[in-house]
């Protein structure tokens, strides 16, 4: 009863279509949207923005990314950190090495236009290696991409392993200076992440509603099948890369200009992969809005954890031990959910909506 | 500028030795691939805790047999319970989720090897262990003496044993699966395992044992591993460099897992070494492996031994 669709009836096609059928999911969105925008700059701390806001939006980012291509069109990836490794190197290269007009959110876009084409490179032996077989491409894009970046110190500007990355890089049009705004502070930087994942998210959650996304969704599904029925599977597979690389290397670009600020190598190890793996399957593979809850989770339990640890102990255990805790109990976790709710926070979540809608009789 | 034979046919030589390495950690994924479908990406922490609680046990001044058959207890029972709490739970389950279950398996028992022991750089001297428990109890000199100098080309005799126990360990694993009634109902198993169970095959027991039988294997790569880089983190990086190893042999061949490693191991010296030097950068031994898989791939999809997958619409 909490949670009605009873009442809507569409009366036209587009109608039919639109992206949030049912009045209180758009409310609820439109709300939700209106509070993200306004109030939390307001409310939030310079600390609540720069290490948990941030970060989610821009780990969201990169996971959106992954899902897209295993989750909607089953190509396994384990090169998420290196596609992220891209997209955060060329949008620095780009920025330095251009003239004045040149400004972050369109740098970004060129930069994942160009890891982009790279994803599709790397993905080109999808054509012929299905499964686990291609593991090997994507780690092989992994791991060139850390070599490439500590073989070439060229893009790194020459320096020796970090690049502080200059505040006047965030300044759009001189807009800031005009309205005597720093585009360098946390609230700035949160508003810009928020903008270009929300227009990434809307992007995505389109492309799945479009014949692209059913197309992908069929090759996930089954190749074969999938190539009798007509569609171009080929083509499908390096458009889901492409696509799926180009959000990596936005994903990359935000985690180091908004959330570390600096751009270094050792950002973007293979732990950071896995980590983002965690976050879709988690989250809940083939979903966009499980992308960011799987991300939520995962970002904020070792956190949650160590403070859980040192507020309930006292810190009686050193800190090494809290850490060995955590990781046991998010492998339990992981397992757990496996077994428990193969498809993630999403299909927990599409549980819980449907409790609702009976609730409080539950037949 | 003349080309250096003796320098070519010790790269080749020290290539093959280390393929056997890789192999060793290869051979491990291919038995739990072969029998369950899984991708188990456990197989470099597995590597790494059984390393951990061998060094742990002799460090505390235990017999070198004793803490070996300890260990391998331990391996066995820690197979068991992951049958029993991971694998029967998730039967019937996506391969992805398996693959993912895994991943979760591997940081649970990294937390787990670091929680009860420590997370500490340990060596291992399985060279000093096996001369005082096998060989050569009173000198010490068969293994502590490193090379064997034949024609100008320097051998380690430590990679000559790693490799007669990896042969050793094929040559079992082999009989095992071809001649004993185990080995039978897990070939079984891995080919289909409803018409295996529909056969009286009893499932949850075959994956219990090879899981167990996997932690023997980790055991066994593990302690040779560890007598080269040392009883660490770094143990769990050896299994990512096993990937492009299983995958050209490809996921369901045990002779597949040597071949591979062979060519991986004589295909990565050669690349830093000649390559390396003609592209004037140093360090693509860390991305060439996948590259020669991937040249591997292209022109056989399932490895060069790997089982054809034949798919029906």
């Amino acid at each position: 009863m909490i949670y009605r669709e009873t009442g809507t009836f569409s009366t036209s096609y587009i109608e039919d279509r639109k992206l949030f059928p049912i009045p209180f999911d758009k409310w609820a969105m439109g709300v939700f949207l209106l509070f993200m925008v306004f109030v939390v700059p307001l409310i939030a701390s310079d600390y609540w923005l720069a290490a948990h806001l941030i970060p989610i939006l821009a780990y969201g980012c990169a996971a959106l990314g992954l899902n897209l291509l295993t989750g909607m069109t089953g190509q396994l990836s384990l090169g998420t950190a290196g596609f992220m490794c891209f997209g955060a190197f060329f949008t620095f290269n780009i920025m330095l090495r251009s003239p004045e007009w040149m400004n972050l959110p369109l740098a970004m876009v060129l930069a994942g236009s160009v890891t982009g084409v790279i994803g599709v490179i790397f993905g080109l032996p999808s054509i012929r290696i299905k499964g686990f077989y291609l593991l090997v491409s994507t780690l092989a894009a992994q791991y060139f991409a850390l070599w490439f970046f500590r073989s070439y110190p060229y893009f790194l500007n020459y320096a020796t392993a970090t690049v502080t990355l200059p505040d006047h890089h965030f300044d759009l049009f001189g807009i800031g200076d005009a309205f005597g705004v720093d585009m360098a502070s946390f609230e700035a930087k949160y508003l810009l992440s928020l903008g270009i994942v929300c227009a990434l998210a809307l992007f995505a959650k389109n492309l799945m509603r479009s014949s692209t996304g059913r197309n992908f969704m069929a090759v996930r599904d089954m190749d074969i099948a999938a190539s009798v029925i007509g569609i171009p599977v080929i083509r499908t597979k390096m458009l889901a890369f492409f696509v799926s690389c180009f959000y990596c290397g936005v994903g990359g670009a935000l985690f180091c200009y908004a959330y570390l600020q600096v751009l270094g190598i050792r950002t973007f190890e293979m732990n950071r992969s896995f980590e983002i793996l965690f976050m879709v399957i988690i989250g809940g593979l083939g979903s966009i809005a499980g992308s960011f809850y799987g991300t939520v989770l995962v970002y904020e339990f070792p956190i949650l954890f160590s403070w859980a640890g040192d507020y309930l102990l006292g810190g009686a255990f050193d800190t090494a031990v809290v850490d060995n805790v955590a990781k046991i109990l998010y492998g339990i976790l992981i397992i757990a959910l496996l077994i428990r709710e193969p498809g993630g926070l999403a299909a927990l979540w599409l549980t819980a909506k449907q409790k609702l809608r009976t609730w409080p009789f539950p037949h | 500028m003349d080309f250096d034979w003796v320098f070519f046919i010790e790269l080749i030589v020290g290539g093959l030795m280390s393929g056997v390495m890789y192999s060793l950690v290869a051979i491990g994924f291919v038995l739990i691939y072969k029998s369950s479908g899984i991708f188990n990406f456990a197989q470099g922490t597995m590597l790494l805790f059984a390393a951990l609680t061998f060094v742990k046990l002799t460090e505390g001044s235990v017999n070198f047999w004793v803490a070996l058959a300890v260990t391998m207890a331990t391996m066995v029972v820690f197979g068991i319970l992951v049958e029993r709490f991971m694998m029967r739970p998730l039967a019937n389950q996506s391969l992805l989720s398996l693959f993912m279950a895994t991943v979760g398996l591997a940081i649970l028992i990294e937390g787990m090897s670091q929680y009860i022991w420590d997370s500490a750089i340990h060596g291992l001297q399985l060279a000093d262990f096996l001369d005082l428990a096998l060989l050569d109890p009173v000198n010490m000199t068969v293994f502590v003496v490193d090379y064997i100098d034949w024609l100008d080309i320097l051998i380690s005799k430590f990679d000559v044993f790693a490799t007669i126990v990896a042969g050793t360990m094929i040559l079992v694993l082999a009989v095992f699966f071809q001649k004993t009634r185990t080995g039978m109902s897990l070939r079984a198993v891995s080919d289909d395992h409803l018409a295996a169970m529909a056969v009286g095959i009893p499932l949850s027991r075959v994956w219990a044992l090879v899981w167990a039988v996997t932690g023997i294997i980790a055991l066994i790569a593990g302690l040779l591993w560890a007598e080269r880089v040392s009883v660490s983190f770094t143990l769990v990086e050896a299994v990512l460099k096993a990937l492009p190893v299983i995958l050209i042999g490809g996921l369901t061949s045990i002779p597949g897992a040597i071949v591979g490693g062979l060519i991986i191991g004589v295909g990565e010296k050669m690349g830093e070494i000649y390559l390396g030097d003609l592209m004037g950068v140093q360090g693509i031994e860390t991305w060439f492996s996948y590259f020669i898989a991937l040249v591997f791939l292209l022109f056989k999809p399932s490895g060069l031994f790997g089982l054809k997958a034949i798919e029906r619409v």
